[in-house]
């Protein structure tokens, strides 16, 4: 079984009279150990998903359907306590902006400790040690400075390495990490990713990475799933997903990478841009913007099928997978 | 090292503010009235009031005669109240306890109830309970302190008669400050005039806590300290409240030095003996020397105020002296 089940996911936001609905339907797993990676656009539901997996998701927002189950427990069934010795314990964020998420007015090292001490029966001088012990994993230089400093005394990089250790300070089974280098540097982007990836690899954490960056999660994840307006465009194993994508909308990334354009040629581009939740066009939500759409994608939604080792929601995918 | 620097350099702006304050406080005194009417009154004949003119450097040009000030101020003379013939410095001297008595007071009022009060709306910002002070903070902003004042007075003094209305009642000294706080006579006058110069700035700190705790609710810190899974507690009253005071004590520095100023209207109401009481009938008898004595002391407070909180607030806040090391 599964480490993370995320089944029928429903998320809606009630506003006024209307109720938008950020997530339909999402449905993915993740394994012990495993790399999965999020992508999509900005506003495809990426970072609501990995919060209503925390049940985090800001107001008015609210899970409306289906079910989170980790390590065999549905979260939904869970106390507001007991769901607080998940949060940050089994299940660690790093969050996007190292800048606005560690607390401006609390030392590096209080927003260390005080993560080992929600969760466990443990001294000041032990958590003290533990997270110094952290902080030199990341490979942050004299850790033991470095531990009294305040977050404005550290640069981004230092600052999201602090993060990446207070997520490991606890031994989490899952750490998800929404778009943890687009704020950084680009010189930083790749030192941090790789160190994400050495330390989850190193300690079996699971990794959910959240990104609008195809190109990265390639280079790091086990398995995608495809995001487009809050439903499941395409998921399948990295490797082929990339290769041999099945979905219009998969496609099109796939051959907006830069990797894939011959050097000196326009890059290439999906025409239009992702709907708005409250402008969803009937039928398959990508039809405007895709070269295969016809009558049917713009009646009926697309559930996803099983091909191979995808799973893709598109009705004429086995087209597409041709083409 | 650079927190001394820090300390200096706001040192010497408050010493800039102090000069420009003198230069305003002279310059009332070289234009308001005659100060020989007030000393020697009609009846003395125009030359022996040249002859005092000259005596008393008078006729002397603008600047001498400022300077002359500012040396005498420096050595706290300020001039002698015509109405006390006493110096005024030492007049307003005498008032300044009791008037910082009625200010500490209504800080304790405001600090005791603004900041759980205000907390507690931004954490419950549907509840019934917040919209009720809401709505009333909102008429507490806007009845003037004389009319609170008023109001306190009638019901609590004149229809239930469980407060003194006017007056300090019994002080005790200690080592030359004379209190109200130690007796319970005194106390129970200080009740009535701390509300009601509590009641401007009390539903202010209200809403302004609220505002800025529910602005730094939403921010990606907190967010994040409830993803770690710390308790509510912790994340309410450490990780938001810490930042939500950093403003309100900058805010809280310049109102400490407006609430002196309103104690002119609490304390004329309830007849308080302090310096704004003094100030009035300062003001109804031209005293200019006491009037001027005034400003200049209330102009330091605030400047005293201002300055300590400024250093105060680069101790809370660890980010600000980083922008002056910058500089």
């Amino acid at each position: 079984m599964a480490l993370l089940e995320i089944k029928n996911l429903e998320v809606q936001f009630p506003l006024g009279r209307k109720t938008l609905q950020a997530i339909h339907g999402l449905s993915f797993d993740l394994d012990k150990g495993e790399r999965l990676g999020i992508v999509g656009e900005s506003g495809a539901g990426k970072s609501v998903a990995a919060f209503s997996i925390l049940k985090l998701i800001a107001r008015p927002g609210r899970i409306s359907g289906g079910e989170v189950i980790f390590d065999g427990q549905d979260l939904a069934l869970l106390s507001q306590e007991e769901m607080r010795h998940i949060r940050g314990n089994r299940i660690s964020m790093i969050f996007q902006d190292p800048m606005m998420t560690l607390n401006p007015v609390l030392t590096v090292g209080t927003q260390m400790t005080e993560c080992l001490k929600a969760h466990r029966d443990i001294s000041d001088s032990d958590a003290k040690r533990i997270a110094i012990d952290k902080l030199a994993e990341v490979k942050i230089p004299s850790p033991q400075e470095r531990f009294g400093n305040y977050p404005h005394q550290l640069s981004g990089g230092m600052r999201q390495r602090v993060v990446i250790a207070i997520a490991l300070l606890t031994d989490p089974a899952v750490i998800i990490a929404d778009e943890p280098t687009t704020a950084l540097d680009v010189t930083i982007q790749a030192e941090i990713m790789g160190l994400m990836l050495d330390l989850c690899r190193d300690h079996g954490v699971a990794l959910m990475l959240i990104t609008h960056d195809l190109a990265v999660v390639s280079q790091v994840t086990q398995k995608i799933c495809v995001l487009y307006a809050g439903r499941l465009a395409e998921q399948g194993p990295t490797r082929t997903l990339i290769a041999a994508p099945k979905h219009p909308y998969t496609r099109g990334l796939v051959k907006a990478l830069p990797q894939q354009n011959v050097p000196g040629t326009r890059l290439y581009q999906i025409p239009g841009s992702m709907p708005t939740l409250d402008d969803v066009p009937p039928g398959c939500a990508f039809n405007p913007r895709c070269s295969f759409a016809d009558d049917r994608c713009r009646r009926e939604v697309p559930e996803p099928r099983q091909i191979g080792t995808h799973l893709v929601a598109c009705h004429h995918a086995e087209t597409v997978a041709a083409a | 090292m650079e927190y001394i620097q820090f300390a200096v350099r706001r040192l010497l702006q408050a010493t800039v503010v102090m000069f420009v304050i003198s230069l305003i406080g002279f310059s009332i005194q070289d234009n308001l009235g005659d100060p020989l009417r007030e000393l020697v009154g009609q009846s003395v004949s125009e030359e022996v009031r040249n002859e005092l003119r000259q005596e008393m450097g008078l006729n002397d040009p603008f600047f001498v005669q400022y300077r002359r000030f500012v040396v005498n101020a420096v050595q706290f003379d300020l001039g002698n109240s015509y109405f006390f013939k006493k110096p005024a410095l030492q007049v307003i001297g005498d008032k300044f306890q009791a008037t910082m008595e009625l200010v500490i007071g209504a800080t304790l009022i405001i600090v005791l109830i603004s900041v759980p009060v205000g907390v507690y709306c931004a954490i419950r910002p549907r509840s019934l309970i917040t919209r009720v002070v809401m709505t009333l903070s909102i008429v507490g902003i806007s009845v003037p302190v004389f009319l609170t004042a008023i109001f306190l007075i009638y019901i609590f003094s004149v229809e239930l008669g469980w407060m003194p209305s006017f007056g300090r009642g019994e002080t005790v000294q200690v080592g030359g400050w004379s209190t109200g706080f130690l007796t319970a006579d005194g106390l129970a006058h200080l009740v009535l005039p701390s509300i009601s110069l509590a009641s401007i700035m009390l539903p202010l700190f209200i809403r302004l806590i609220r505002a800025e705790m529910m602005e730094v609710l939403e921010t990606d810190y907190i967010r994040y300290a409830w993803a770690k899974g710390l308790s509510t507690n912790r994340v309410w009253f450490l990780h938001a409240l810490k930042n939500t005071l950093l403003p309100v004590i900058t805010v809280g520095g310049v109102q400490f030095g407006t609430m002196i100023a309103y104690t002119i209207l609490t304390e004329t109401v309830f007849q308080w003996p302090g310096m704004g009481f003094i100030f009035l009938e300062a003001v109804n008898r031209v005293d200019t020397p006491l009037i001027i004595a005034y400003i200049i002391v209330v102009g330091l407070i605030f400047v005293v105020t201002n300055t300590v909180v400024d250093v105060v607030y680069s101790l809370v806040n660890p980010t600000v002296r980083l922008v002056g090391q910058r500089q």
